[in-house]
């Protein structure tokens, strides 16, 4: 396992050395693009929903509309095709191809042929085939897969391409600019059009009422693929059919805003094939010949697992993804590593985990699984609203579980009562733990700080759990954040208006201490009555290692917990985003209708809560303000935290800065990088600190280099405590108005 | 506030794409203006402009789809929101002309425009049902960014050129 995770870093180390820097710097282009495109879109949420509608209609009709495409197809003078799996549809190209004599083959992109390997298939019916797509040209020259799923070719530069063109194609003129490899691969490919006997494209919309195929592209390859050559054969996956032709547009609309960042591609070809363009036979000295009914149209849809899938209660959601990129482009750890090692087989980003796991198989997504630390910033980027973190918590679950017994079980035996397999990995099960540790590390305080930062443990947690030597542990406070409160001798207010529960939530808890003070003098001095009882940890840690009935457990102890404090009209305060985002999102899936809806309706985050209240008439007076700082200037510069941006929190907190006077600077990176645990693994620490380096370059810039550093989660602080030689701070601790810091 | 009209000529400029207006009896003057030789092309299916009696060649070889500078067709409908043009295939060849020369000169009719996608959406229904059943959804020139940076003119046009014909005043 150890030396497992050695390679899996060095690999990492590798690919962000090689082509870390082109993915950086094109999947953040298509990122902040697409920011600025949808925020262009007037009704971006409705066509959203709508979309998302669509797809949920057409994957529960799917039988039905295969049957409805084949009838409309075949009206149009096309054959449909079902492959059950990759074998079968390469298969049946092949055997197209060998009645056709067919020496060419040209392609547009697509990943689905990808998917099912079919260049090699005909390669080895002894056919030519030439990808047109210049991303997908540039693989096929340089033998690589895709690392995007929109963009297969972003790993590589201008300078890349140039030196390798150069040396494959040998030119008489060298090739540098990237104009110049543009043409060179336009002449070059134009004549393998003209000679084209089959034309293969994908689909990335099928309409079951007319039988019109959506190619989404920019280039023109796509069209002439299909215009050129007589026959044409297309190749689908069963999930690409949507039921009306007008159900195109809200795609039209998304897809390539989602995708690359651009409104609208130069070309949408809406096909309803045979097509009613002549074919082009270029050795014919006549008048290109008007007689479409030359020619011959194949529609191959292919199942391949889709259809298990669609059995699937966890798995389905994948099927609706359109496969825009958007959860790769706003991914931090894929815009360090690209597809190359955060994808698998074909597929790339996290959503690959859906599709690798339903089409390849489960361990197809296991190399890469890892990846996602369900940060969640892809989640409202999904143009179907597909819920990426919880399909890779889900795929994580199934690999744990599907894990052998191992051997040094023992080791953490006692560290684990948790609900998984003997066998699932230590380091997992190691953080998936990490409340007990916590309880554990705080009653032995001070001393289990001092042994767990002895060079012996820190090497045996290396070797053994994996936890990288390279970064500092928590330490856990003698005095957890519940005995204070117990102990301190300070009255209830009487006829309070308002009444809140501060959630003690780990790290608050046992490790950060300082901050749930600061939130209950806080809340206090606005006049709250505040408990602070002693409530379960929320489940987020087991869940991020994809032991999910384990953080069921936590979900139900929590809902007990807080129960008679909720019937008793509290609401509940958390200070931890991570912890906040469990109550409003993941509890939907882990408790009943009952239980969730009561927690989520009622629970705030800190800063959101102080801002109701504000919002409510209650006088901040009592609040620390800027010009009363404590040693702390008035600028800021905040990073809030990934999950606390997806549920849209961030701005109370700079909300409340601003009218306590503070001069608030946010940074725009996705994550931190630290995300949990991940930032401790051996495996991950160096991803984790680039990913880090995009957030420490934003806060050491000039015009953030001398303002205070704020961030509300306590991942991001253990990181910018790391990467910054200012030791950042919880907002909550600047308007604390007793803040002794 | 735009009229639909300028909202499609802002919005054509914006994809890069070049703009001329005209009315019908000076379709053909403006036609000469714009294009470039040689240049191939499909019957327009209108009853007050053509490209009969202009030099564009109607019915090409192929050998003159693949010399061809320019190609010239109609689009069935402009979209104003995207300065989209709406291409259809016909069995003349209009797709190939538009495609394979460098230049794409297309003729849209003020008439013909529509505001948005979702009313573009609405009249291809009925075209698409009626049998008129491909067509390209058509944005500025050809482009790609796969070769490091972005460059114009890929498989597809490298530039591209507007020609709309006004509603005759009534």
């Amino acid at each position: 396992m150890s030396s497992e995770r050695s390679r899996k870093a060095e690999r990492i180390r590798q690919i962000m050395a090689t082509e870390g820097d082109s993915v950086e710097r094109n999947a953040r282009g298509f990122n902040e693009g697409r920011y600025e495109s949808v925020a262009r879109l007037e009704d971006y949420d409705a066509y959203k929903d709508r979309a998302r509608a669509i797809k949920e209609d057409a994957i529960e009709r799917l039988p039905e509309l295969i049957e409805r495409v084949r009838e409309t197809v075949e009206e149009n003078g096309g054959t449909v095709y079902v492959a059950d799996d990759a074998a079968d549809a390469n298969r049946y190209v092949r055997e197209l191809a060998r009645e056709r004599d067919a020496e060419t083959v040209v392609k547009s992109k697509s990943m689905t042929t990808e998917e099912i390997d079919l260049n090699e298939a005909l390669a080895a019916e002894g056919c030519d085939v030439w990808e047109t797509d210049l991303g997908e040209f540039v693989l096929q020259v340089a033998d690589e897969a895709p690392s995007h799923l929109v963009a297969p070719a972003i790993h590589q530069s201008r300078e890349e391409i140039a030196a390798l063109f150069n040396e494959y194609f040998d030119p008489d003129t060298e090739l540098e600019t990237a104009e110049e490899l543009t043409a060179f691969a336009r002449e070059y490919l134009g004549e393998r059009i003209e000679d084209a006997d089959i034309g293969v494209t994908g689909a990335n919309f099928v309409t079951a009422d007319t039988g019109t195929m959506a190619l989404v592209t920019s280039e023109g390859n796509a069209r002439k693929t299909v215009a050129v050559p007589d026959t044409h054969v297309a190749v689908a996956g069963v999930e690409k059919i949507v039921p009306t032709f007008e159900d195109l547009q809200p795609f039209v609309e998304l897809i390539a805003r989602s995708g690359t960042g651009q409104d609208i591609t130069s070309y949408v070809s809406l096909f309803s094939p045979p097509v009613s363009t002549p074919p082009v036979d270029f050795d014919d000295d006549g008048p290109i010949a008007d007689d479409p009914a030359d020619r011959e149209f194949h529609l191959v849809l292919l199942d391949n697992g889709r259809m298990d899938m669609r059995e699937d209660d966890q798995l389905r959601e994948t099927l609706y993804c359109i496969r825009c990129g958007a959860c790769s482009n706003s991914c931090a750890n894929f815009q360090s590593v690209g597809g190359h090692v955060f994808g698998g087989e074909t597929y790339s980003g996290g959503i690959a985990t859906g599709w690798e796991a339903g089409v390849h198989g489960q361990e197809s997504a296991d190399e890469f699984n890892d990846l996602c630390t369900g940060c969640s910033r892809c989640v409202n980027q999904c143009p179907v609203k597909i819920d990426i973190p919880w399909i890779n918590t889900v795929v994580r679950d199934r690999r744990n579980r599907g894990a052998e017994d191992g051997r040094l079980d023992f080791l953490v035996e006692g560290l684990s009562p948790d609900e998984e397999p003997a066998g699932m990995d230590l380091q997992k099960r190691f953080f998936g733990n990490f409340s007990t540790l916590a309880k554990l590390g705080s009653a032995t305080a001070p001393v289990s700080n001092w042994v767990a930062e002895t060079l012996p443990s820190r090497l045996a947690m290396e070797r053994v759990l994996g936890v990288d030597r390279r970064r500092d542990l928590p330490e856990f406070e003698r005095e957890t954040f519940v005995e204070w409160f117990r102990n301190r001798d300070v009255p209830r207010p009487v006829d309070a208006d308002y009444h809140a529960v501060v959630y003690p939530d780990l790290y608050t808890n046992y490790i950060r201490t300082d901050r749930g003070k600061a939130t209950v003098r806080t809340l206090e001095a606005l006049g709250v009555a505040v408990e602070v009882p002693e409530v379960a940890s929320s489940g987020r840690a087991p869940l991020s290692q994809g032991m999910i009935a384990t953080a069921e457990d936590h979900a139900r102890e929590v809902s007990a917990d807080l129960e008679p404090y909720l019937e008793a009209g509290y609401d509940v305060v958390a200070v931890e985003p991570s912890d906040l985002a469990m109550f409003r999102g993941e509890y939907e899936r882990l408790l009943d209708e009952r239980r969730y809806q009561a927690i989520t309706e009622r629970s705030y985050e800190v800063f959101e809560y102080v801002y109701g209240l504000l919002e409510n008439g209650v006088d901040p007076a009592p609040l620390r303000s800027a010009d009363n700082g404590n040693g702390v200037g008035s600028d800021l510069a905040y990073h809030s935290h990934c999950q606390q941006r997806t549920l849209e929190l961030e701005a109370y907190t700079t909300d409340v800065l601003e009218r306590l006077g503070y001069d608030v600077r946010t940074s725009d990176v996705e994550c931190c990088g630290m995300a949990g645990s991940f930032g401790y693994k051996r495996e991950y620490y160096e991803l984790s600190v680039d990913v880090g380096d995009r957030l420490q370059e934003q806060f050491e810039a000039p015009d953030a280099a001398d303002r205070t550093v704020v961030a509300s989660g306590t991942s991001c602080l253990e990181q910018l405590d790391g990467l910054l030689a200012r030791q950042p701070r919880h907002p909550v601790s600047l308007v604390d108005p007793d803040g002794s810091e | 506030m735009q009229t639909q009209l300028e909202t499609f000529e802002t919005n054509l400029g914006s994809v890069r794409t070049a703009v001329t207006r005209t009315s019908p009896a000076a379709f053909q003057d403006a036609l000469a203006d714009v294009v470039d030789e040689p240049a191939i092309g499909a019957p327009l299916p209108f009853a007050d402009v053509s490209l009969e009696g202009t030099g564009v060649v109607l019915e090409p070889t192929p050998d003159q789809l693949r010399e061809a500078a320019c190609g010239v067709t109609a689009a069935a409908l402009g979209v104003a929101d995207y300065g989209t043009v709406v291409l259809e295939s016909t069995p003349a060849g209009a797709e190939l002309a538009g495609l394979f020369p460098d230049r794409h000169v297309v003729v849209v009719r003020e008439r013909d425009l529509v505001d948005d996608m979702a009313a573009a959406f609405e009249r291809l229904g009925e075209r698409f049902r009626d049998g008129d059943d491909d067509a390209v959804l058509a944005t500025g020139p050809s482009a790609t960014a796969d070769m490091g940076e972005l460059v114009y003119g890929v498989h597809g046009p490298r530039e591209t050129h507007a020609i709309i014909v006004e509603d005759d005043a009534e």
